[in-house]
């Protein structure tokens, strides 16, 4: 039996009023109402009965159809929409995407009724959206289009007459059907060159003349492979081919990082990242923080003497171009689970981001394929749907996300970045064990905990591993479900690591079970895999399906046999389902079975260890850097101004405020800062309510500097991320930094070579500053290869991007320091040096000239700048404080001023390094900077403490609202409420 | 003795240890209980003195934020609740809790009605989640806000615009169930934020039943209760500190906990 649950609301509801503001002028009135179609054997009762539960009688009415088809007819079906309208629109998922709701009412359903949904029994849901006003056919096509995503979504439309006739939107049932021949092939390897690389191009070739999708590798890995199995005497199964791909991918074993290049033999990572750390740690000795680096999830630093703190920043690219929705919450809690995933089960206790988009005020037109049916959706609806997906998995959590940047270059409008990073909590034992180190055992159980696995999310690590054509595999796009999360991470993290009933743990993402299994593996040496055992969504998976299926919300435990029965009864008292698929064993080998047939059978060391080094070359060809050509602009406070409102300078509270950041009660230095609520640069919270400690959080990002020169763009990200978390007043000595490389075609030798420099960067730079990185992660190929509006073919690279994002303690949080002036008569200092630096700048961007260097960053002299600060701050010396950045000295007075809703007067005469003109004065861009205010009684202290560093008293706060700026040359003059105009003026309506 | 708490986790609530804090800080002693352990009978609700349920995003507020919770309360539960109510008990719902709360029919509950839904919180005036701070003013005489005229708290929600009919409006008026109204106290004058977060019918926030031992309310006091929670708190130290003051460790949202322990004393 098919019913259709339809829930009206009967009072004004906020969600079609809002959606009637977005529509175009020509829609007069919208109604939404949402549907639940239930597929299985119940009676009008009970169909009552769930219709009841599901509405609300204050404020909903509700009406049930029952499909005359059925075997059982109610004299039901009677629309209940009273309303005239011009198209009835229902948007629905496609078949197989997860749909979260539909969980949720099965349960109640189940819960309700005593019954069990088996089989081919569900529930799917849909929103019907009623729109009336003088539009026709197309303006109803338009509006679906703009309320689905039809990559996931499916859409139905009808007009008044036909939904009047028909008596309904009719039902639709998105039912997975699967070609139910399961069957794994045997691969034919010895084949010429050509039709292997069609193999790593497009995919194995199935039985029904399909290929299985890319696997993304290129002939030397596939002739490594071929000769195994020569080697072996035998050819290799599909599975055995998928495990390889997903195990050897760019996006899994990082081989751009990995492999030599130059005449750098252990590659970029060892080199440059790693060893940093290691010189670090070996010259701290006593006092090195790091606990647990680059061999966990997330990295970890000391917290106190009885917690650690974890962190990881992951991107999430290529989906959500796609789906930005899906996949931006499938980033968010899969990032999560990184933290779950560290050690024996960190608790993630708060959220970062970090969106690159192109500009949402310019349509894009971009298709995926040559006759332009696929279009890439709008800049716009990309950073709509992206804001929205991490609120969505943030919130629903209970992960607080307080940390976040937007950066906007059209040249992400065909692969916007999405940074999605988590960091957690963790004591350092948990009863007899180190909590932070894992080991599975020989014997030991292999357990998958959470969600199901479908079809969804196939080919993810290798997909990601290319560039977004129209190849792209759909079922590559996954939606994240954060309540089935919520339950496992609680039953993981609160109760059984406590219990100690599991010895190792990790997370399902790229490449499913087949990754997170197959590392595993590593630490017992060998596994056993029993692939009918995996719950499945839907029967007809094919076992290649089942092991890399990167289905949502699942992790990978092993638990000694001893423990099963606890472990087994805690995870069903928590409503978290938890299946034996296999056991960890000590043969060296990775095997898998389906029905007791033996279908894959690899050493593990060929599986880890097998992949050929390939040796990358780079090469980097000297640019000349044009001189700065045009004379001082006369209107520098319109400039001012309008900066101010720029995209990359802009308050995005719209954001901030849609982010839960007080959940868990750790909010200390929020998003959102002073009176006038100006966005800040590092947060702070308090993980432990009853301590003084808290962790500092914050990012620097320059793709503006790459087109330049990647090694200072690199130097000026590094030196932001630490400038900003010294400026709230974290402790230097206790705090770290990950890196986040996002590239484009890593292919080219050029290219490459920018890569080379910004890492060497990020060595002697970690070094200077002695502040180890302590996590990273790349995604090398975000480059757009598709069709203009003109069908031709483009390629869209977005900037060499590299996020930088530090994590620090400070030691008692009542210290920290936030942004705005506090005081009238308040002393301004200007602290640090500030040169001609405009290369790459907001300024010469928003003027649009290029021309000139970008920053340099002396770490050393910064550094003891931000010790004397540091000091500064722990005598109290410090009232308010804000580092600059992007915008320069200007943009950060103006944010202090506007935190304040305070003036201040400036005199800018005699900074200290060496400047020309006033504009450059006021947006140079020159690293290392900080603006303070303290108290006047404190000058003579405070100016005797910075005597050995460069600061300059600039001026003082007014009790009024004026902002006056001056040098010998010129001045500008404007009040706080015309900057928040233009601050807060840019986002209005997002 | 010190009261025994029952904070209720599970199914996605998330406010549960920071609810738990503000009671033991407030004397009491809590203990976090999932709800398949009450349905279980591990558990037993009659050996507590307060019931709280936290706030969350219980079922990731699909079919209407606390609708599927208190369903499963309603189906296991609802004997056991009923029997605590009559007792001289507190009930106290923060957020997801007073969504779960008001669709159980336990708040306003006129004429003693327990079970049956008569206020709805629907979705914000923005359609979208919000998180701020809000001021509140006190409006009853519920146990949980003896002395208390006002406090500032953070909300965080995307369904808490308060709705009731006129008639059940008209009768929580007269009856005096009306606990907290948004007002634009210190923090909105502060923030130059409008006072009403999220479009509630008459400003309301939160309600009690007719006996007062039964408070839900949108605002999150348990968020709030450390004066270095405030937004304003960097502004203030510098302020008292030039003053010659001490900063004060706690904020008034902590006197909520501390009146429900007291009532027991």
């Amino acid at each position: 039996m098919v019913a259709r649950i339809e829930v009206y609301s009967k009072v004004e509801d906020t969600r079609a009023k809002v959606l009637l503001k977005n529509l175009s002028k020509l829609v007069k009135k919208v109604w939404v109402v949402d549907v639940y179609t239930i597929v299985n054997k119940l009676n009008i009762k009970q169909l009552k009965l769930i219709a009841n539960a599901l509405t609300n009688p204050v404020s909903q009415t509700v009406n049930i159809l029952v499909d005359k088809k059925s075997e059982q007819s109610f004299s039901l079906n009677k629309t209940s929409f009273k309303e005239k309208f011009k198209f009835a629109i229902e948007v629905g998922f496609l078949p197989g995407v997860t749909d979260n709701v539909s969980n949720t009412v099965k349960e109640i359903a189940e819960d309700l009724l005593k019954v069990k949904f088996k089989n081919e029994e569900n529930v799917y849901t849909s929103q019907i959206t009623f729109v009336d006003g003088t539009i026709d056919q197309d303006d109803a096509k338009e509006i679906g289009q703009n309320l689905a995503n039809t990559l996931i979504q499916r859409i139905h439309i009808k007009n008044f007459e036909n939904y009047k006739n028909d008596k309904g939107m009719g039902f639709t049932v998105p039912k997975v059907t699967l070609d139910k021949n399961i069957e794994v092939l045997e691969v034919d390897l010895e084949i010429p060159d050509e039709e292997l690389l069609r193999i790593g191009e497009d995919g194995i070739l199935g039985k029904d003349e399909k290929r299985h999708g890319p696997l993304a590798l290129d002939l030397d890995y596939l002739k490594a492979i071929q000769g195994y199995f020569r080697k072996i005497k035998r050819k290799p199964t599909d599975v055995e081919l998928e495990t390889l791909a997903q195990t050897w991918s760019e996006h899994c074993k990082h081989t751009i990082f990995a492999d030599p290049i130059d005449d750098i033999q252990e590659g970029i990572f060892k080199t440059y990242i790693k060893r940093a750390t290691e010189k670090i740690r070996q010259k701290n000795a006593k006092k090195d923080i790091c606990v647990s680096v680059f061999s966990d999830n997330s990295g970890a630093i000391e917290f106190n003497k009885d917690f650690l703190i974890t962190h990881k920043v992951e991107t999430h690219n290529t989906p959500s171009a796609l789906d930005p929705f899906g996949g931006a919450v499938t980033g968010i809690v899969g990032v999560n689970r990184d933290t779950i995933g560290f050690g024996l089960g960190a608790k993630p206790i708060a959220n970062t981001f970090g969106f690159c988009f192109a500009s949402p005020f310019k349509e894009t037109h971009l298709y995926r394929d040559e006759a332009m049916t696929q279009k890439m959706l709008s800049p716009k609806r990309i950073l709509e749907g992206v804001v929205s997906g991490v609120n969505f998995g943030g919130n629903c959590s209970g992960i607080p996300t307080p940390q976040g940047f937007l950066f906007f270059d059209d040249r992400y409008g065909g692969k916007p970045l999405v940074f999605v990073g988590t960091v957690g909590l963790i004591p350092k034992k948990s009863g007899q064990k180190k909590a932070f180190k894992k080991k599975a055992e020989n014997g030991d159980f292999i357990v998958m905990v959470g969600g199901k696995v479908g079809i969804d999310g196939i080919h993810g690590a290798t997909f990601s591993s290319e560039a977004l054509t129209k190849g792209s595999p759909v079922s590559a796009v996954q939606i994240g479900d954060p309540i089935t999360q919520k339950k496992f991470s609680d039953a993981i993290v609160k109760e059984a690591r406590d219990l100690n009933l599991f010895n190792s743990i990790t997370d399902n993402g790229a490449g499913g079970l087949s990754s997170s299994v197959g590392e595993m593996a590593k630490q017992s040496n060998g596994c056993k895999v029993y692939l009918d055992k995996v719950p499945l969504k839907y029967p007809g998976l094919d076992p290649w399906q089942i092991w890399i299926s990167e289905s949502q919300e699942r992790m990978t435990l092993a638990v000694p046999k001893k423990n099963w029965k606890i472990f087994s009864k805690l995870m069903l008292k928590r409503g978290v389902e938890a299946t034996i698929i296999g056991e960890f064993i000590s043969s060296g080998k990775c095997q898998v079975f389906y029905k007791n047939k033996l279908i894959v059978d690899l050493s593990l060391n060929f599986l880890h260890n097998g992949l050929p080094k390939k040796h990358l070359k780079t090469k980097l060809s000297k640019k000349e850097i044009p001189e700065i050509k045009f004379s001082q602009p006369k209107n520098l406070i319109d400039i001012f101004l309008k900066m101010l409102g720029r995209l990359n300078i802009a308050g995005f509270e719209f954001i901030s405020s849609q982010y839960d950041h007080e959940v868990q009660a750790n909010s200390l230095i929020k998003p959102l800062q002073g009176r006038g609520r100006v966005n800040g640069d590092a947060t702070i919270i308090k993980p432990l309510l009853n301590l003084s400690e808290g962790v500092v959080l914050s990012q620097g990002i320059y793709p503006s500097y790459s087109d330049i020169d990647t090694y200072n763009m690199a130097a000026a990200a590094i030196d932001t991320a630490i400038r900003n978390a010294i400026t709230v007043g974290v402790n230097p000595e206790k705090l770290a930094l990950l890196d986040n490389f996002c590239w484009c075609s890593s292919n080219e030798a050029e290219r490459l070579g920018q890569l080379k420099l910004a890492a060497k960067a990020c060595y002697d730079f970690a070094i200077s500053f002695k502040t180890p990185f302590i996590s990273g992660k790349d995604s090398m190929f975000n480059d757009f290869k598709g069709f203009d509006k003109d069908g031709l073919p483009i390629k869209i690279s977005i900037p060499p991007t590299l996020l930088i994002s530090s994590i620090g303690i400070i030691d008692d949080v009542k210290k920290a320091i936030s942004l705005d002036f506090k005081f009238p008569g308040d002393l301004i200092y200007l602290l640090g040096e500030t040169f001609d630096e405009l290369g790459g700048s907001e300024y010469l961007s928003f003027i649009n000239h290029k021309g000139g260097s970008v920053p340099k960053v002396d770490a050393n002299k910064n550094k003891k700048l931000y010790l004397k600060l540091y000091q500064a701050i722990e005598y109290g010396l410090i009232v308010s404080g804000q580092s600059i950045g992007r915008g320069g000295l200007i943009i950060a007075l103006a944010k202090k001023a506007m935190g304040g809703m305070l003036g201040a007067e400036i005199y800018l005469n005699n900074l200290p390094g060496k400047q020309t003109r006033m504009d450059y004065i006021l947006f140079s861009e020159s690293q290392g900077r900080i603006l303070v205010t303290i108290n006047p009684k404190n000058k003579k202290k405070f100016e005797n403490l910075m005597r050995s560093v460069s600061f300059k008293k600039i001026g003082k706060v007014r009790g009024d609202s004026l902002l006056i700026v001056k040098n010998n040359a010129s001045s500008i003059e404007t009040t706080t409420d015309e900057m928040l105009k233009m601050y807060k003026g840019t986002f209005k309506g997002f | 003795m010190k009261p025994k708490i029952l904070v209720i986790s599970g199914y996605g609530i998330n406010c549960e240890e920071e609810t738990k804090e503000a009671f033991d800080l407030s004397g009491g002693k809590s203990e976090i209980v999932h709800i398949n352990d009450l349905i279980n009978g591990i558990k037993k609700i009659e050996n507590f003195q307060i019931i709280a349920f936290p706030g969350g995003f219980a079922y990731g507020d699909d079919t209407g934020a606390g609708n599927a919770f208190a369903q499963r309360v309603r189906n296991h539960l609802w004997e056991k609740i009923k029997k605590f109510i009559q007792k001289d008990k507190l009930i106290i719902g923060i957020c997801n809790g007073f969504q779960v709360i008001a669709n159980l029919g336990l708040i306003p509950a006129l004429n003693f009605d327990y079970g049956n839904r008569q206020i709805a919180l629907l979705h914000n005036e923005s359609a979208r989640y919000q998180n701020r701070w809000v001021d509140l003013k006190i409006e009853n005489k519920s146990p949980w806000l003896n002395n208390l005229e006002n406090f500032s708290a953070v909300v965080a929600h995307g369904e808490g615009k308060f709705f009731a009919t006129e008639e059940v409006l008209k009768q929580m008026k007269i009856k005096g169930l009306v606990a907290l109204r948004y007002v634009a106290g210190e923090i909105c004058q502060y923030q130059n934020l409008p006072h009403n977060p999220n479009g509630a019918l008459d400003g309301i926030a939160g309600i009690t039943d007719e006996t007062g031992r039964i408070l839900g309310l949108m605002p999150h006091p348990e968020r709030s209760m450390f004066f270095t929670q405030r937004p304003d708190w960097p502004y203030l130290k510098e302020k008292l500190n030039r003053e010659k003051k001490i900063m004060p460790k706690y904020t008034k949202a902590l006197e909520i906990f501390k009146n429900a322990i007291k009532y027991f004393n």
